[in-house]
Order: C-alpha cells, then sequence, then structure tokens
C-alpha cells in the first residue's frame, strides 16, 4: 500500500508528517522530493546503497545526417536545432522520447546515457528508506521519481512528495493507493490545499487531511473539509517545543504529547486507508 | 541584407518586443526589397526553450542579423554558431529600430543575457511548484 503524502503549499510538514508517520506506523518512508529531499536528516538511515539514473539522449551521427531537419521539427520540447552547419541538442530539454530516431530515415540518430540524479536506500530500525537525489542543475524530476518508485518495498509505502500540483506530484501520485493531504490554518495553506483537493480527485483514491501547526482559535480548514466532505485524519499543535526539536534533527514523536498525536493519526489513517 | 525583428505587432510601426524567445511576430525586413512579412513566434508557446524555437525559425528564414531588446543564452549562442548578427535595441518601434541598424547606430550584442528573463511574473522552468 502506498500513501502520497502531499499538501499544495510549501512548508506545512510534509516531511515531518511523512516521517514521524513512516516510524509510528511502522511504515517504509519513500522521499520523492527529489529537488530538496530533507526526511534522511531525521531518519539518518544506515547501510546506503546508491544507484544512478540515467536518462537517454541522442547522438548525431554527421556522417549519415543530412541536414534535413526532421529530427528538430518533430521535437516536442525544443532539444534539436537545426543550423546551416549541425544539428545542435539541448541535452537539458530532452525529455528521451526518441521521436527524433523514430523519423529519421538516414539512421543518423543513435541514443547514450547521462546521468540526472541518483537514488539512495538505507535502512533506520526496521523501516526502509529510500530517496530520489536529483542532481543540480538539472531541471527535469520526473525521471528520478520514477525510477524511486516503480520498485517499492513491500508493507506501508509513505511517499513523500515535493510541494504545489506540477507533473513531480502528478507522477508520484500516479503510484499512490492514498493520500494524506497536510496543510496549516493560513490563508495560504487553504488556497493551495483546495489545489491539491482538486488534483487528488482525479486519482479516485481515498484521502484525508492533516492539519499541521493547528491552532485552535482558527477553524478555517475543518470549515473547508465539513463543506468538501474531507475527512481529517488528525491535528499537530502548534508550538515552539515542536520547532525546537524539529530543528535540531530530532523526530517530533519523542515529545510524548506529539506521540500521543501520531498514533491518534495512525489509528484514523487504517480507517480510511485499510491494511493489515 | 536580411533582418527579423522580434515585435509586439505585424507591421513596421509595431513596437519592438524587448523579448526574443517570448515575443510574438518576427517582422522579416530586406534592407533592398523592404518589408517581406510577419511570422507568428513559435517559442510563444512552448512550454520551454522558447528562445531555442524562435531562434530555429529565425535560422530557418536564413536572415544575416536579429533586432530584439534581450536574448538569452540558448538563442544567443545558435546565432553564433549560424554566424547571424544580433542586435540590441530599447522599446521603439520597428521601422526605426531596422533605421538606426541601416545607420550601424544599433549595438550588436556580444553576451547573452540571463536565462528565463522573458517569463515575467511566472518565471521559471516549468512554472515550478
Amino acid at each position: 500500500m502506498n500513501i502520497a503524502i502531499l499538501s499544495g503549499k510549501g512548508g506545512t510538514g510534509k516531511t515531518t508528517i511523512s516521517t514521524n508517520l513512516a516510524v509510528m506506523a511502522g511504515g517504509n518512508y519513500i522521499d520523492c522530493d527529489v529537488e530538496e529531499p530533507n526526511g534522511f536528516i531525521f531518519l539518518n538511515p544506515s547501510d546506503l546503497k546508491k544507484e544512478e539514473v540515467k536518462v537517454d539522449y541522442p547522438v548525431i551521427n554527421d556522417n549519415n545526417c543530412t541536414l534535413c531537419g526532421d529530427c528538430a521539427k518533430v521535437c516536442q520540447f525544443n532539444a534539436l536545432v537545426r543550423t546551416k552547419k549541425n544539428i545542435i541538442l539541448f541535452d537539458k530539454l530532452c525529455h528521451s522520447c526518441h521521436a527524433c530516431k523514430i523519423v529519421c530515415k538516414y539512421e543518423a540518430i543513435s541514443f547514450k546515457k547521462r546521468e540526472i540524479g541518483i537514488i539512495e536506500e538505507g535502512k533506520y530500525n526496521n523501516i526502509i528508506c529510500k530517496r530520489g537525489i536529483l542532481n543540480i542543475g538539472e531541471p527535469m524530476a520526473v525521471p528520478v521519481i520514477k525510477d524511486v518508485l516503480k520498485d517499492l518495498p513491500n508493507g506501508i509505502n509513505f511517499i513523500d512528495c515535493a510541494p504545489g500540483t506540477s507533473c513531480n506530484v502528478v507522477n508520484s501520485l500516479s503510484y499512490a493507493d492514498g493520500a494524506i493531504l497536510v496543510t496549516e490554518p493560513s490563508a495560504f495553506g487553504l488556497h493551495d490545499l483546495n489545489m491539491a483537493v482538486n488534483l487528488v480527485r482525479n486519482f479516485h483514491i481515498p484521502f484525508g487531511v492533516i492539519i499541521n501547526k493547528y491552532n485552535p482559535k482558527d477553524n478555517r480548514i475543518q470549515k473547508y473539509c465539513q463543506k468538501e466532505n474531507i475527512k481529517i485524519l488528525g491535528t499537530i499543535n502548534y508550538s515552539r517545543k515542536v520547532a525546537e526539536t524539529y530543528s535540531s534533527g530530532k523526530m517530533i514523536i519523542e515529545i510524548e504529547e506529539y506521540k500521543k498525536a501520531f498514533k491518534e493519526i495512525v489509528k484514523n489513517l487504517k480507517e480510511v486507508f485499510p491494511w493489515n | 541584407m536580411k533582418i527579423a525583428v522580434s515585435s509586439i505587432g505585424k507591421n513596421l510601426d509595431d513596437m519592438v518586443d524587448i523579448r526574443f524567445g517570448r515575443c510574438n511576430y518576427f517582422i522579416i525586413y530586406d534592407t533592398d526589397k523592404g518589408f517581406i512579412k510577419a511570422i507568428a513566434n513559435r517559442g510563444q508557446v512552448s512550454g520551454g526553450g522558447a528562445g531555442i524555437a524562435a531562434a530555429q525559425q529565425i535560422i530557418d528564414e536564413d536572415v544575416d542579423a536579429v533586432i530584439t531588446g534581450n536574448m538569452g543564452p540558448n538563442s544567443f549562442n545558435l546565432f553564433k554558431t549560424s554566424d547571424i548578427k544580433v542586435y540590441s535595441c530599447g522599446s521603439m518601434k520597428v521601422e526605426r529600430a531596422i533605421e538606426l541598424l541601416k545607420e550601424q547606430k544599433l549595438e550588436e550584442i556580444s553576451q547573452a543575457g540571463p536565462a528565463h528573463a522573458g517569463m515575467g511574473a511566472r518565471r521559471g522552468f516549468r512554472g515550478g511548484r
């Protein structure tokens, strides 16, 4: 069972919720926020295994190329340009779709691979921790995310997604059986929660909301969830203690009050997403 | 000499669009024959690589020079490879920019500006998060 943790708004606590929940529920932690994966700061897994993520890019054989320009014309991502002298590749725009090779009548195109990121996998106690890391300067995160998710361990996997509702989140969600939307009681939190809800509804999977940085005086999220008929899985109280614990790299379930809150969330989770 | 000018509209009395990759039109002009045509910029509607798409169009038109405001690194390097000169001008009518080029009063760009500068408030590749 794969449960995606997303938020819409950044900084609502996806990683805090994912890491603490994974430990509390005995599930695996999968960090798919490959542009800035930071769950390992808290879990610090041991026995790390590393694997490269590679993508195809076209190589033009100048002996066969007639400069007809069909490859540049068919490329939907503007990765190939025909000049008067040669075909120029912009490798970071290439989506490895191979359309250029399909249209080439002169067998002038072959493919090579280049590394755009890595995948790391290790263990924290009994749980498996896996993350993708996109190399600095690479614009495309999706191939790394897909590589992380194509081969997941058995059991419950908590997938820590990127913020927003971009391709990165859409691709992570396409592997999910359920979703947790983390939000905070603020105007931005509500606005972006609404975006995330609209996205998740396209996937027809069960989902619920966790209100982080909860403040009992502000009930805008509850009102919204009631109106939209969305289950609130739990609340995490706003407190200085949490910020101190978090900023020293510790799990917030080390605080008794918060351990209780996460226990409650795990209980509610089992109602929304049934697992053994 | 054949020139391409990035433009807001289709006519010589329209303003120069100071963005290259995301401009609306390119006015193709020949210093001997005058106005040739206006072509819609394919880069304007492209998700990424706008400057590259625009540059491909201009290269295919077989021009000798381009007049625009700013140009990013990708398109700039493509023009350099294709021996097409790039001239920079401020906000003015297309016909005025062409006059200035004829009088050799426009500055040739020797270095590319920053990438994604023409994307306005949505600055950043692919719209980000």
